[in-house]
């Protein structure tokens, strides 16, 4: 009875310790995001009161005062609460503007490019590693077998072309280029008398859904004067996603899982 | 011999085989995108203080209503129907459940929290790319809560950036001149209001005739000519100050006065001797420079953004058409040769076209040719039509038409207009009286 008893305890104890362990695994990381950038704006409304000639004099002396009152103000915040601190609270004027020259010297320009850089690097990560692709590389494998036994049953026309061309065929191509035409929105801020191309390498599945897909100039995006590249880039991403899965030819798959296209918004926005 | 061949063959064949396929794509649409602005959540105590001080019921539904209203008119973009949406504002800003939102064909996504600290409106937003499932950006503002609408205008400001690859427009002002009474008899004032038509303020009284305010694009500084017991003056106007002061008198016709780029001159025509040629100002010295010599009319000069160049419209070949000159005057050369009169040049911000006003039988174009004078586009055409200006990214123009009122052309009314360089996004600015003469500000957070 006794010894029943204790054997009931001991594994009882063990369950609890094994839930309090394993538990904390099992729940979600916190979700990161990436910090607010503060920026305090500055009070026009009351300056745009324009003071008709006996006022003006008293109202531009109240404006000046306001105006050295609410000197300006943009800043960078970062997320720690104790700095959202620092910044609310409210200094006398001449200090207040004292700090804000020091952050400014200090951070401003610095900390923005680094989240710029850190945006991007983790763009870059998505795509290289995209979880999704641990899966389909499994499926992978599955279709891969598949489609060998397939091919040695009999050869049908399509696969045949590819043996003389290497590529897909004009009607094959343009049905690609159709769809996607569809999905494709194209910023119509570009310059266009920039290189706009974006070429992007895609990885396939047999039904024409995306494994990977790889910006093959990201290093483009971190160039002085290219911001305009990181918007057409995401752009394009944007049309493969929408428009997955892409309207592959049924068979031959050896020849297309690995797909590359080269988005180029020139002639469009050339007109 | 044959085995090396064969060895060679054996290397190239996978070569050809496994070549990697590439598919150019030069087309796509040119399709508004389509975006989702979910309205900002608030908490209640924060709710019921702006309520007391701004009579808004609902800060964030209100600011989440300009950003989408300003996302509209662009024309660029598709803000989708609030009652698709089906997560909630506060959870939504937290972590967006991104199926949802491409269940609703959204491909950006714009989230934000409002809050009322220490006296003051705190906004912050963040800005989704719902297909890739990443933010794409996150700010916050601190200002004061009269301020709020601007806070709506500096988001779209930040969203279009983000979407486009182009500065935004949307926190800027329009500086125009208001016009009220019978045509025989009309009060014109100068008004200023933000670009979407809101806060709206005169500026002067309307005793005496206003024409052709111009914005300075380095600061909010205001150009403008009125006439001073019939004599035309060139004024300049501090919009933050108020500080108003007297350029010059001009005699004769004197036409209108505009900034170079870096606003220290002022450009403008008027006639000297019965012949009207174009003169800069310096504003520091008030030296007055003579830019052309010619018995001909030379009128509305505008610089171009790099300060090198100057167009203007001119009669010298007979007909009125534009001209492209060195600063200095040299080099004049014409770059209008199409059918009918060319008017009012302006050089584009960005520095690739020039907007011009063209009358041809009987009818008024506002269009766009490259500063070389190729590739002409009318965007838009009326019955009476001119004084187009440029948006500071380049983007769009304002400019004002004038319509009869009945069938028999009787009695008119003049009110803005705005088009954008597709031609196909034309809007009606509303304004509280009739109005002409916009000019459009440089941004005001820069």
């Amino acid at each position: 009875m006794n010894r029943n008893i204790v054997i009931s305890f001991g594994l009882h104890t063990l369950l609890v310790i094994i839930t309090a362990v394993s538990l904390p695994f099992i729940a979600k990381k916190p979700i990161d995001l990436p910090p607010i950038v503060s920026v305090e704006l500055i009070q026009i409304t009351d300056k745009t009161n324009i003071p008709f000639a006996p006022k003006a004099k008293k109202i531009i002396e109240k404006v000046k005062k306001k105006e050295k009152e609410k000197k300006i103000v943009s800043e960078q915040a970062p997320p720690k609460m104790a700095k959202k601190e620092k910044q609310d609270a409210i200094p006398l004027p001449d200090e207040k503007i004292e700090k804000i020259k020091e952050i400014k010297e200090e951070k401003q320009n610095p900390e923005k490019v680094e989240t710029e850089v850190k945006q991007v690097s983790e763009f870059e990560k998505k795509d290289l590693f995209d979880p999704n692709s641990i899966a389909a590389l499994i499926d992978k494998s599955a279709d891969e077998t598949a489609l060998v036994s397939e091919k040695t049953d009999k050869i049908t026309q399509d696969q045949d072309k590819s043996i003389d061309f290497g590529g897909l065929s004009l009607s094959e191509e343009d049905a690609l280029k159709a769809q996607i035409f569809g999905c494709w929105s194209i910023p119509l801020g570009l310059p266009y008398n920039e290189n706009l191309l974006v070429r992007i390498k895609l990885q396939l599945k047999p039904d024409g859904s995306i494994i990977r897909s790889e910006i093959l100039d990201h290093a483009r995006m971190n160039k002085p004067g290219q911001g305009f590249y990181k918007v057409l880039a995401e752009s394009a991403l944007r049309a493969i996603k929408l428009c997955q899965p892409l309207r592959v030819p049924g068979t031959g798959y050896e020849r297309w899982k690995d797909l590359q296209l080269n988005f180029d918004a020139r002639e469009m926005l050339e007109g | 011999m044959l085995f090396r061949y064969l060895v060679i063959l054996l290397i190239l064949l996978p070569l050809k085989a496994f070549a990697l396929i590439e598919v150019d794509i030069t087309r796509g649409n040119l399709n508004p995108l389509p975006v989702a602005v979910s309205p900002l959540s608030i908490d209640e105590k924060s709710k019921s203080n702006f309520k007391k001080i701004l009579k808004k019921n609902d800060l964030g539904s209100e600011i989440s209503a300009v950003v989408e209203n300003n996302l509209k008119q662009s024309g660029l973009f598709n803000p989708l129907n609030k009652n698709a949406f089906l997560q909630k504002p506060d959870i939504a800003n937290l972590k967006p459940r991104f199926e949802d939102w491409n269940l609703i064909k959204a491909q950006a996504l714009i989230t934000g929290k409002v809050t009322f600290i220490d006296e003051k409106l705190r906004v912050e937003f963040r800005l989704w790319d719902v297909l890739a499932g990443k933010e794409m950006m996150a700010l916050a503002f601190t200002t004061v809560p009269s301020n709020w609408r601007r806070v709506g205008h500096i988001i779209t400001d930040k969203v279009y950036e983000r979407l486009t690859g182009e500065d935004g427009y949307f926190d800027t002002r329009i500086i125009y001149v208001s016009e009220e009474g019978p045509k025989t008899n009309r009060i014109k004032k100068l008004a200023i209001m933000d670009q979407d038509g809101f806060n709206n303020k005169y500026l002067t009284l309307g005793n005496e005739l206003v024409l052709t305010p111009r914005f300075s694009p380095t600061n909010q500084m205001v150009t403008y000519l009125s006439y001073f017991r019939n004599l035309p003056r060139v004024y300049l106007l501090d919009i933050e100050t108020g500080m108003q002061e007297v350029v010059g008198d001009f005699p004769g016709m004197t036409f209108a006065p505009r900034f170079s780029p870096d606003g220290k001159k002022i450009i403008m025509s008027f006639a000297k001797d019965g012949n009207s040629d174009i003169y800069t100002m310096d504003l520091e010295n008030r030296i007055v420079e003579r830019i052309t010599n010619h018995p001909s009319i030379d009128t509305s000069p505008s610089y171009s953004p790099d300060g090198k160049y100057i167009t203007f419209n001119s009669d010298r070949s007979k007909y009125q058409q534009i001209y492209v000159m060195k600063s200095n005057g040299k080099d004049v050369r014409r770059i209008s040769f199409g059918n009918g009169l060319y008017g009012t040049p302006v050089w584009s911000p960005r520095g690739d076209l020039i907007a011009f006003t063209k009358l041809y039988k009987g009818k008024f174009y506002i269009g766009v040719m490259r500063t070389d004078g190729t590739g002409e586009r009318l965007l838009t055409e009326n019955f009476y039509q001119e004084a187009p200006s440029w948006s500071p990214n380049g983007r769009v123009l304002i400019f004002y038409r004038e319509a009869k009122t009945n069938s028999k052309g009787e009695g008119f009314s003049a009110k803005l207009w705005s088009i954008d360089l597709t031609g196909y996004n034309e809007r009606m600015v509303e304004t509280e009286t009739d109005a002409s003469d916009p000019s459009w500000s440089s941004l005001l957070t820069n």
